[in-house]
């Protein structure tokens, strides 16, 4: 970047249109290598820490519901280390040696080594649980991704969203309440939808309407949200436990293919919001990329100007996609309790709002991508758990971090460019 | 609250003290401009009682009446309302002790207040108070605790620097990262703010440890308490005299001195600083890192002065609370220590207004969330009490993107 980092900061710069990231160009990538020559000592140093033996991966689901049930894959240490390591070598000398072009694609490869030595290397003459690894790892990735997917609407349209945490929690809690009392699930959903979008039209009327600053109409949400659903469940549910205690959805269980080995527990049994947030990633992608309105809707964030001007009505578009991120994020605050637990506790989302931004950004505003790093950070927090049980000398509390510091990376262009709609955050005037 | 001049909006800014203008003109604009948060907090308070009375068993069973007893319902809300506010106003002013006790509570919120009004004078927003705030609170209690021997006139002032110097370090990071590469400081003080969460949880459940099963650190030596200011009940300490201080502090280096006027003209306008000389990228460390500084302080003073530990959930919420009392205070440090002021008798009463009314003290929260809203969207409170518009301010505007 040859312009001084401050010069992007100008008082309300225009929107540029269609302005893209400053490509790296000639210039080599030495982050890229920083980052890969550090994956090559942690795996060297895993090598020479190990302590050889087997391991043991446990790849049944856990009802032994499939047609073949698989026994514990039993990996030797020494030889899977080698290998890895290996992998990250070859990779790294075909790209040194200009044979690979995508530098992304050799990081991954990297990384994916990275994961597997260290779980090799932590499970070396233990057993861990694969399948429930993997399993816990989609479930865990659900509200995040419901949270980014919500970011991503409202995004794409330019206005900035950081109160997906208060519509998940307000969601949550009338999700549950609507559920209880109506001892209906699907009311409880629309219930939950209803809340979000509600909370999504006071961030749109403020922030679009009064063109109050979008973070600070968005800390008012979430200050509220919280507010609200700790005085109504202090006030009422705490002696009223009929209404908080609604039930989940029932897992899905695709008939016949969930009792494949390996894919079957994994893919075709499972929460019920996973396949929503699924079908919701296809679906928002179409709408975002193969629309009318999803053209305009990244017209609005990119140059709300030029989109005026051809005749779109900016406003409208804004107000739509805000509501529409509402009402995903309601989604995502249901999971909580009608796809989880059953039952409203105060603050219960837990910062997965602020996750899923993290998520959206990591995932570059596209659904597709959104899908990808909410995988990522489920899995951290699935490997969090699991490192517990087996005794490894990291603290599980780092691995909690990596989303967080992995997000900053990104964002800070360090490895990897995330760039957001160029009109993010800026309210539009009638000029 | 005074007019300060804000570097670049007005022709001949001096960009020091209050003589902008005189006479009327002024007064007028100073009413109106103090007239927004006072109504604010007003209209939360009676949104507020209006949600006591909305979900108050005796006002719905008396709805239920309304038929057989009309005037009962009223009577209901009144006594529901009555109770609550005078529990709340009772336990936060009624005695020494609570009037002590108020105080113990605004003082982090002084800290934490100045910590994001000063980052709003820069044009940054600070939303990572909280956890800026826990990692001073760490290093002021690891340097309470781990350092032995020390006399109170060296260990006091070292323990209290290492949460300042700790906070600060920490938000210079999002500054330095937005300095550098333009990546916004909204999203990586969020993310810092975790980082900050597990890393305390890591450290009070594992090196900082105190012996034994519970999950928090060792007591600190009493030679970095910070003392008392009065007698044993009141819990009072020099924290308080320290927020002051600092405040007074932030207005003389926003207002008196040249680095203030620096760090306002970057908030006002980048470009147009950029072009006066002024090192825009040097400006924003330096605001963030002071930004951090006070965040921190709002730990170590908790810390150091009432608690003497540090456990997992220590921070209440500061770090949204904070960017209230900013927006409260127009980022003015009188307006903030007013403000945090506010929050703590409305904080401590309602705690006694829980126990004694059995009202959730999170109606406080709500009313926080209404009053944000009210300030920020000031057209609201406008129309509703027919105010005059003000002159056009230069909104403020954080919000330009998440990255370069």
């Amino acid at each position: 970047m040859s312009l001084p980092a401050w010069a992007d900061q100008g008082e309300r710069v225009e929107p540029r249109p269609f302005a893209r990231a400053p490509t790296r160009g000639s210039r080599p990538p030495a982050p890229v290598v920083v980052s890969f020559l550090v994956i090559l000592v942690i795996v060297l140093g895993f090598l020479r820490t190990s302590p050889g033996g087997e391991a043991l991966f446990g790849l049944a689901g856990s009802g032994g519901a499939e047609l073949v049930v698989l026994g514990p894959l039993s990996v030797p240490v020494n030889p899977a280390l080698y290998g890895f390591f290996l992998l990250t070598a070859v990779m790294g000398l075909a790209y040194a040696g200009g044979r690979l072009e995508a530098g992304g694609l050799v990081l991954g490869v990297a990384f994916l080594s990275l994961v597997g030595a260290f779980l090799v290397w932590a499970t070396a003459g233990q057993s861990l649980n694969l399948m429930g690894m993997l399993q816990a790892t989609l479930v865990r990735a659900v509200p995040i991704l419901l949270a980014a997917l919500s970011g991503v609407m409202c995004e794409r349209s330019g206005v900035v969203n950081i109160a997906i945490e208060g519509m998940m929690l307000g969601a949550a809690f009338t999700g549950v309440v609507a559920a209880s009392a109506t001892g209906n699930l699907l009311v409880g959903l629309v219930g939950a939808v209803a809340t979000g979008a509600l909370l999504a039209l006071v961030h749109a009327v403020l922030s679009i309407g009064y063109r109050v600053d979008q973070i600070v109409s968005g800390t008012v949400i979430n200050i509220f949200a919280t507010g609200v659903t700790s005085y109504l469940s202090a006030r009422f549910l705490q002696h009223m436990a009929w209404l908080n205690a609604s039930g989940t959805f029932p897992d899905v269980v695709v008939p016949g293919l969930s009792r494949l080995p390996l894919i079957g527990p994994l893919l075709f049994r499972g929460n019920f919001f996973f396949y929503l947030a699924i079908a919701l990633v296809a679906g928002l992608h179409v709408l975002l990329f193969r629309t009318r309105f999803g053209l305009r809707v990244r017209a609005v964030g990119e140059h709300p100007r030029a989109a005026d001007t051809l005749g779109v009505n900016v406003w409208r578009i804004r107000y739509v996609s805000v509501i529409l991120g509402g009402m995903i994020a309601g989604l995502g605050g249901a999971y909580f309790t009608l796809g989880s637990v059953g039952r409203f506790d105060e603050l219960m989302t837990a910062g997965r709002g602020f996750i899923g931004l993290a998520a959206m950004i990591f995932g570059k505003w596209t659904p597709a991508g959104a899908f990808g790093a909410s995988l990522l950070f489920g899995f951290a927090d699935s490997l969090q758990t699991k490192l517990q049980i087996l005794g490894t000398p990291i603290p599980p509390e780092f691995l909690l971090m990596a989303p967080y510091v992995a997000t900053i990376i990104v964002v800070s262009g360090i490895v990897g460019r995330a760039t957001p709609p160029a009109a993010d955050g800026q309210p539009y005037e009638k000029g | 609250m005074t007019g300060e001049p804000e570097p670049g909006a007005r022709a001949g800014g001096s960009g020091t003290g209050d003589g902008g203008r005189v006479g009327v003109g002024w007064l007028a604009t100073a009413t109106t401009r103090g007239a927004v948060p006072v109504l604010a907090v007003l209209t939360g308070l009676v949104l507020g009682a209006v949600i006591i009375i909305v979900t108050d068993q005796d006002v719905i069973e008396a709805w239920g009446k309304i038929g057989s007893q009309p005037l009962a319902l009223p009577a209901a809300a009144w006594a529901s309302v009555r109770d609550a506010y005078r529990a709340l106003f009772a336990g936060a002013l009624g005695s020494p002790y609570a009037l002590s006790e108020s105080l113990v509570t605004a003082t982090p919120y002084i800290f934490a207040g100045l910590a994001v009004g000063l980052g709003f004078r820069a044009g940054l927003f600070n939303i990572g108070a909280e956890g800026q705030l826990f990692i001073g609170a760490l290093a002021s209690v690891w340097v309470g605790y781990a350092i032995t021997g020390l006399p109170v006139c060296v260990h006091l002032p070292l323990a209290v620097l290492a949460g300042a110097l700790a906070g600060a370090v920490w938000a210079a990071i999002p500054g330095y990262l937005k300095a550098r590469t333009g990546a916004h400081e909204v999203v990586n003080t969020i993310m810092l703010n975790y980082v900050a969460f597990r890393l305390s949880d890591w450290l009070i459940n594992g090196p900082m440890k105190r012996p034994g099963w519970v999950p928090i650190t060792p007591e600190v030596q009493p030679t970095a308490y910070l003392p008392r200011l009065f007698g044993d009940p009141l819990r009072l300490h020099a924290g308080f005299l320290l927020a002051l201080a600092m405040a007074v502090a932030v207005y003389w280096l926003l207002f008196r001195s040249v680095l203030g006027f620096e760090l306002r003209s970057v908030g006002a306008n980048p470009r147009a600083a950029r072009v006066a000389g002024i090192n825009v990228g040097r400006t924003m460390v330096v605001a963030m890192a002071m930004s951090g500084a006070l965040a921190g302080l709002a730990g170590t003073s908790q810390v150091l002065g009432v608690d003497h530990w540090l456990g997992q959930g220590f921070s209440a919420g500061y770090g949204f609370d904070s960017i209230a009392l900013a927006l409260l205070g127009k980022s003015h440090p009188a307006g903030v220590v007013a403000a945090a002021l506010l929050f703590g008798v409305l904080r401590s009463g309602a705690t006694r207004m829980q126990s004694a009314a059995g009202i959730p003290i999170d109606i406080i929260t709500i009313i926080q969330a209404l009053v944000i809203a009210f300030v920020a969207a000031d057209a609201l409170i406008r129309g509703l009490f027919r105010l005059r518009r003000e002159e056009q301010v230069p909104a403020e505007m954080f919000t330009r993107g998440w990255g370069g």
